[in-house]
């Protein structure tokens, strides 16, 4: 029964890209050549990226409004350490980026599990804090192209196989997150933590701590992106990625993630961010001005959200599909 | 109502708050502090119209602030109030280049100000959406509706008197702005502490299916509360745009976290169903104090930011912090 829903709601999500897809090819076929597509994808893997991450935070019904500035903060460092130290060798960069976003997310998931805040005023406060911190490291200045080395800039754009390195980041991650979620204890948790936190209490699992785990994930991803994004744009400065976290929430809710916890899936989540992804790669080439893309993914989160509202009202909340997967 | 001893207590009590008496006192203490430190910081702070200067700060924020207050005890939140201020401002200077004057940009300042918030709360209460989600949608919407009829623009050329209610004074240094951000703190906080509605904002905040089962209609008050918020915000958005006489579609980019510090740092639990006006009113001042004092340290406005930011977790984890290092 719910395995049903679940794909219905997803089949329904491939159905509306498909319908918009259709739609812009009708007036633009270039759009849906393979290579343009490929393009979209690239484009919009640092919101898959991050929306993998925020679907499991609001799995366990908190919120991580900071991502975005955990990225910009751990790009600005790691540019500024490309700086300082052109020779590093890019594994060292990839390390020290998930590393710094990892302690970043730690730093929200202490404050939630350990004091007990509310996640969304956490996060809001560190989203402020990060973002004054950027400031604070780079004097206000911002790190350009020339400053960076070329290495540094290249990682993201490298083929393989045909695609550049940052979609198949992408593509790892949702397998990886995947698998996460579907069969490992960790990835039950999430689902258990926030779609029930007493009965999960009881079953065992450590409700505060698994939403430590869900931020240090959140924070992790959003520290890779936040190196992806700077090499790939080859600029760092305090306001890149502002307001992204809302496309990110966006992102999930569109995807069928439900804000109360407890309720989405990997997929829906990339669902969600290639629709986003989608439009805004789609408004320039339909000749609409880029100025509408927020009042559209805004509209996009209130439809989202009234739609699932009304599929969930329908079924009760499910947080084990079968009861042995919980050890 | 004031017969029974089984009252709901306008605020939770805890032993730390016991001790401290309230934390209204305690932030007092706190805003006379700062205002002792800054005197000494710098020889420009103690001068009266400084000071009047000063409360721009905080004046316009704490107008919303006053509506987010009751909403958040009643357990429910509004993200988009900065988005608002947005709409309204952009509307009102649509209506200045058809010539429309003072009163009418007046009015339809307001009148947009309540129609978003009659559309978060049609939303919230009706579809039984969460206000988080759908505020954070609004906050989108609204100002994406202000980039797409400005774009990269600007609206200029509001009338002389129109100017006056963000820059006019009433009485030597005593501003207009300052006299209305009185005012509605006297409106609000005798509605939430002195009224039946106020009594129903936090019996919702408490318990809403309790308060529901009692004849509270909770969703009536809630849509209630959403209105005054948005209505808040349009009064807001005319000061704000009377002040700086311009109107661009990144006015007021990043208040609704300001607006909602002020109310946690008031003491408002961001959980509902406790918190005073009087709370409100002194974060009011600390924030305004804060953010005068290190301008004129000359620290850049990011940097306030982390000290607002910081504020608004520290406020919060400082006092659980401090009863489980008690605990012990």
């Amino acid at each position: 029964m719910l395995k049903r829903l679940i794909t219905t709601r997803e089949t329904l999500l491939v159905g509306a890209i498909i319908l918009l897809l259709v739609l812009i090819s009708s007036r633009f076929p270039a759009f849906i050549a393979p290579s343009n597509l490929a393009n979209v994808f690239n484009d919009t893997s640092p919101l898959i990226l991050l929306a993998i991450g925020q679907m499991i935070v609001i799995l366990t019904k908190c919120i991580d409004l900071s991502v975005a500035a955990n990225l910009a903060l751990t790009g600005m460092v790691v540019s500024m350490v490309n700086i300082a130290a052109p020779d590093l060798p890019i594994i060292f960069t990839l390390a020290l980026a998930i590393g710094l976003g990892t302690l970043l997310g730690m730093f929200n998931g202490i404050l939630v599990w350990k004091l007990q805040i509310p996640p969304i005023v956490v996060t809001l406060g560190t989203m402020t804090i990060f973002r004054g911190l950027i400031f604070l490291i780079s004097d206000g200045k911002w790190v350009n192209s020339h400053e960076m080395s070329p290495a540094f800039k290249a990682f993201p754009r490298m083929e393989l196989l045909g695609l550049p390195v940052l979609s198949w980041i992408a593509i790892l991650a949702v397998i990886a997150f995947t698998i996460l979620m579907t069969r490992t204890t960790l990835g039950r948790a999430f689902y258990a933590a926030g779609g029930n936190p007493h009965a999960a209490t009881y079953a065992g699992i450590n409700v505060g701590k698994t939403q430590f785990w869900a931020f240090t994930i959140s924070g992790a991803l959003a520290g890779l992106t936040g190196y992806l994004w700077v090499s790939r744009f080859a600029v760092s400065y305090v306001d890149i990625a502002g307001g992204f976290e809302l496309d990110v929430v966006a992102a999930c809710v569109i995807g069928g993630v439900s804000i109360m916890g407890g309720i989405g899936t990997v997929a829906g989540a990339l669902l969600g961010a290639l629709f986003l992804g989608i439009i805004k790669n789609a408004l320039p080439v339909v000749d609409i001005s880029p100025f509408w893309q927020l009042a559209i993914s805004g509209g996009a989160i209130i439809i989202a959200v009234a739609l699932n509202a009304q599929a969930n009202r329908e079924k009760g909340r499910i947080i084990l599909k079968r009861a042995e997967h919980i050890s | 109502m004031s017969t029974t001893d089984r009252l709901i207590p306008d605020r939770l009590r805890s032993p730390m708050e016991q001790r401290l008496k309230s934390w209204e006192t305690l932030l007092l203490l706190v805003a006379i502090g700062i205002f002792v430190a800054n005197s000494f910081a710098s020889p420009y702070f103690l001068n009266a119209w400084n000071l009047s200067d000063a409360t721009f700060n905080f004046t316009e924020k704490a107008m919303i602030a006053f509506a987010m207050a009751l909403l958040i005890i009643s357990g429910e939140i509004d993200l988009s109030v900065a988005s608002i201020i947005a709409l309204a401002s952009t509307a009102m200077g649509a209506a200045v280049q058809i010539g429309v004057g003072t009163p009418g940009l007046v009015l339809i300042g307001l009148s947009v100000g309540l129609l978003c918030g009659a559309f978060n709360g049609v939303l919230v209460t009706r579809m039984g959406l969460p206000s988080i989600v759908v505020t954070i949608g609004t906050m989108s919407l609204f100002r994406g509706i202000s980039y797409i009829v400005l774009g990269d623009q600007a609206f200029r050329g509001y009338p002389e008197s129109f100017s006056w209610f963000g820059q006019g004074y009433v009485w030597w240094v005593i501003s207009f702005e300052f006299v209305l951000f009185a005012i509605i703190a006297v409106i609000y906080g005798v509605l939430l502490h002195k009224t039946n509605f106020g009594r129903s904002v936090y019996a919702i905040g408490n318990n809403a299916t309790g308060a529901m089962f009692s004849g509270i209609r909770v969703q009536r008050v809630k849509f209630i509360l959403f209105l005054l918020t948005g209505l808040m915000s349009g009064v807001a958005a005319i000061c704000l745009t009377a002040r700086l006489g311009s109107t661009r579609p990144s006015i007021a980019t990043g208040w609704e976290l300001e607006v909602v510090t002020m109310v946690v740092l008031g003491g408002v639990s961001i959980l509902g169903g406790s918190g005073t006006i009087v709370g409100v009113v002194i974060a009011a001042f600390v924030m305004g104090l804060v953010t005068f004092g290190l301008g004129l340290l000359n620290v850049p406005g990011i940097v306030m930011s982390i000290v607002i930011g910081a504020l608004l977790i520290g406020v919060i984890a400082l006092p659980r912090l401090w009863s489980m290092w008690r605990a012990r």
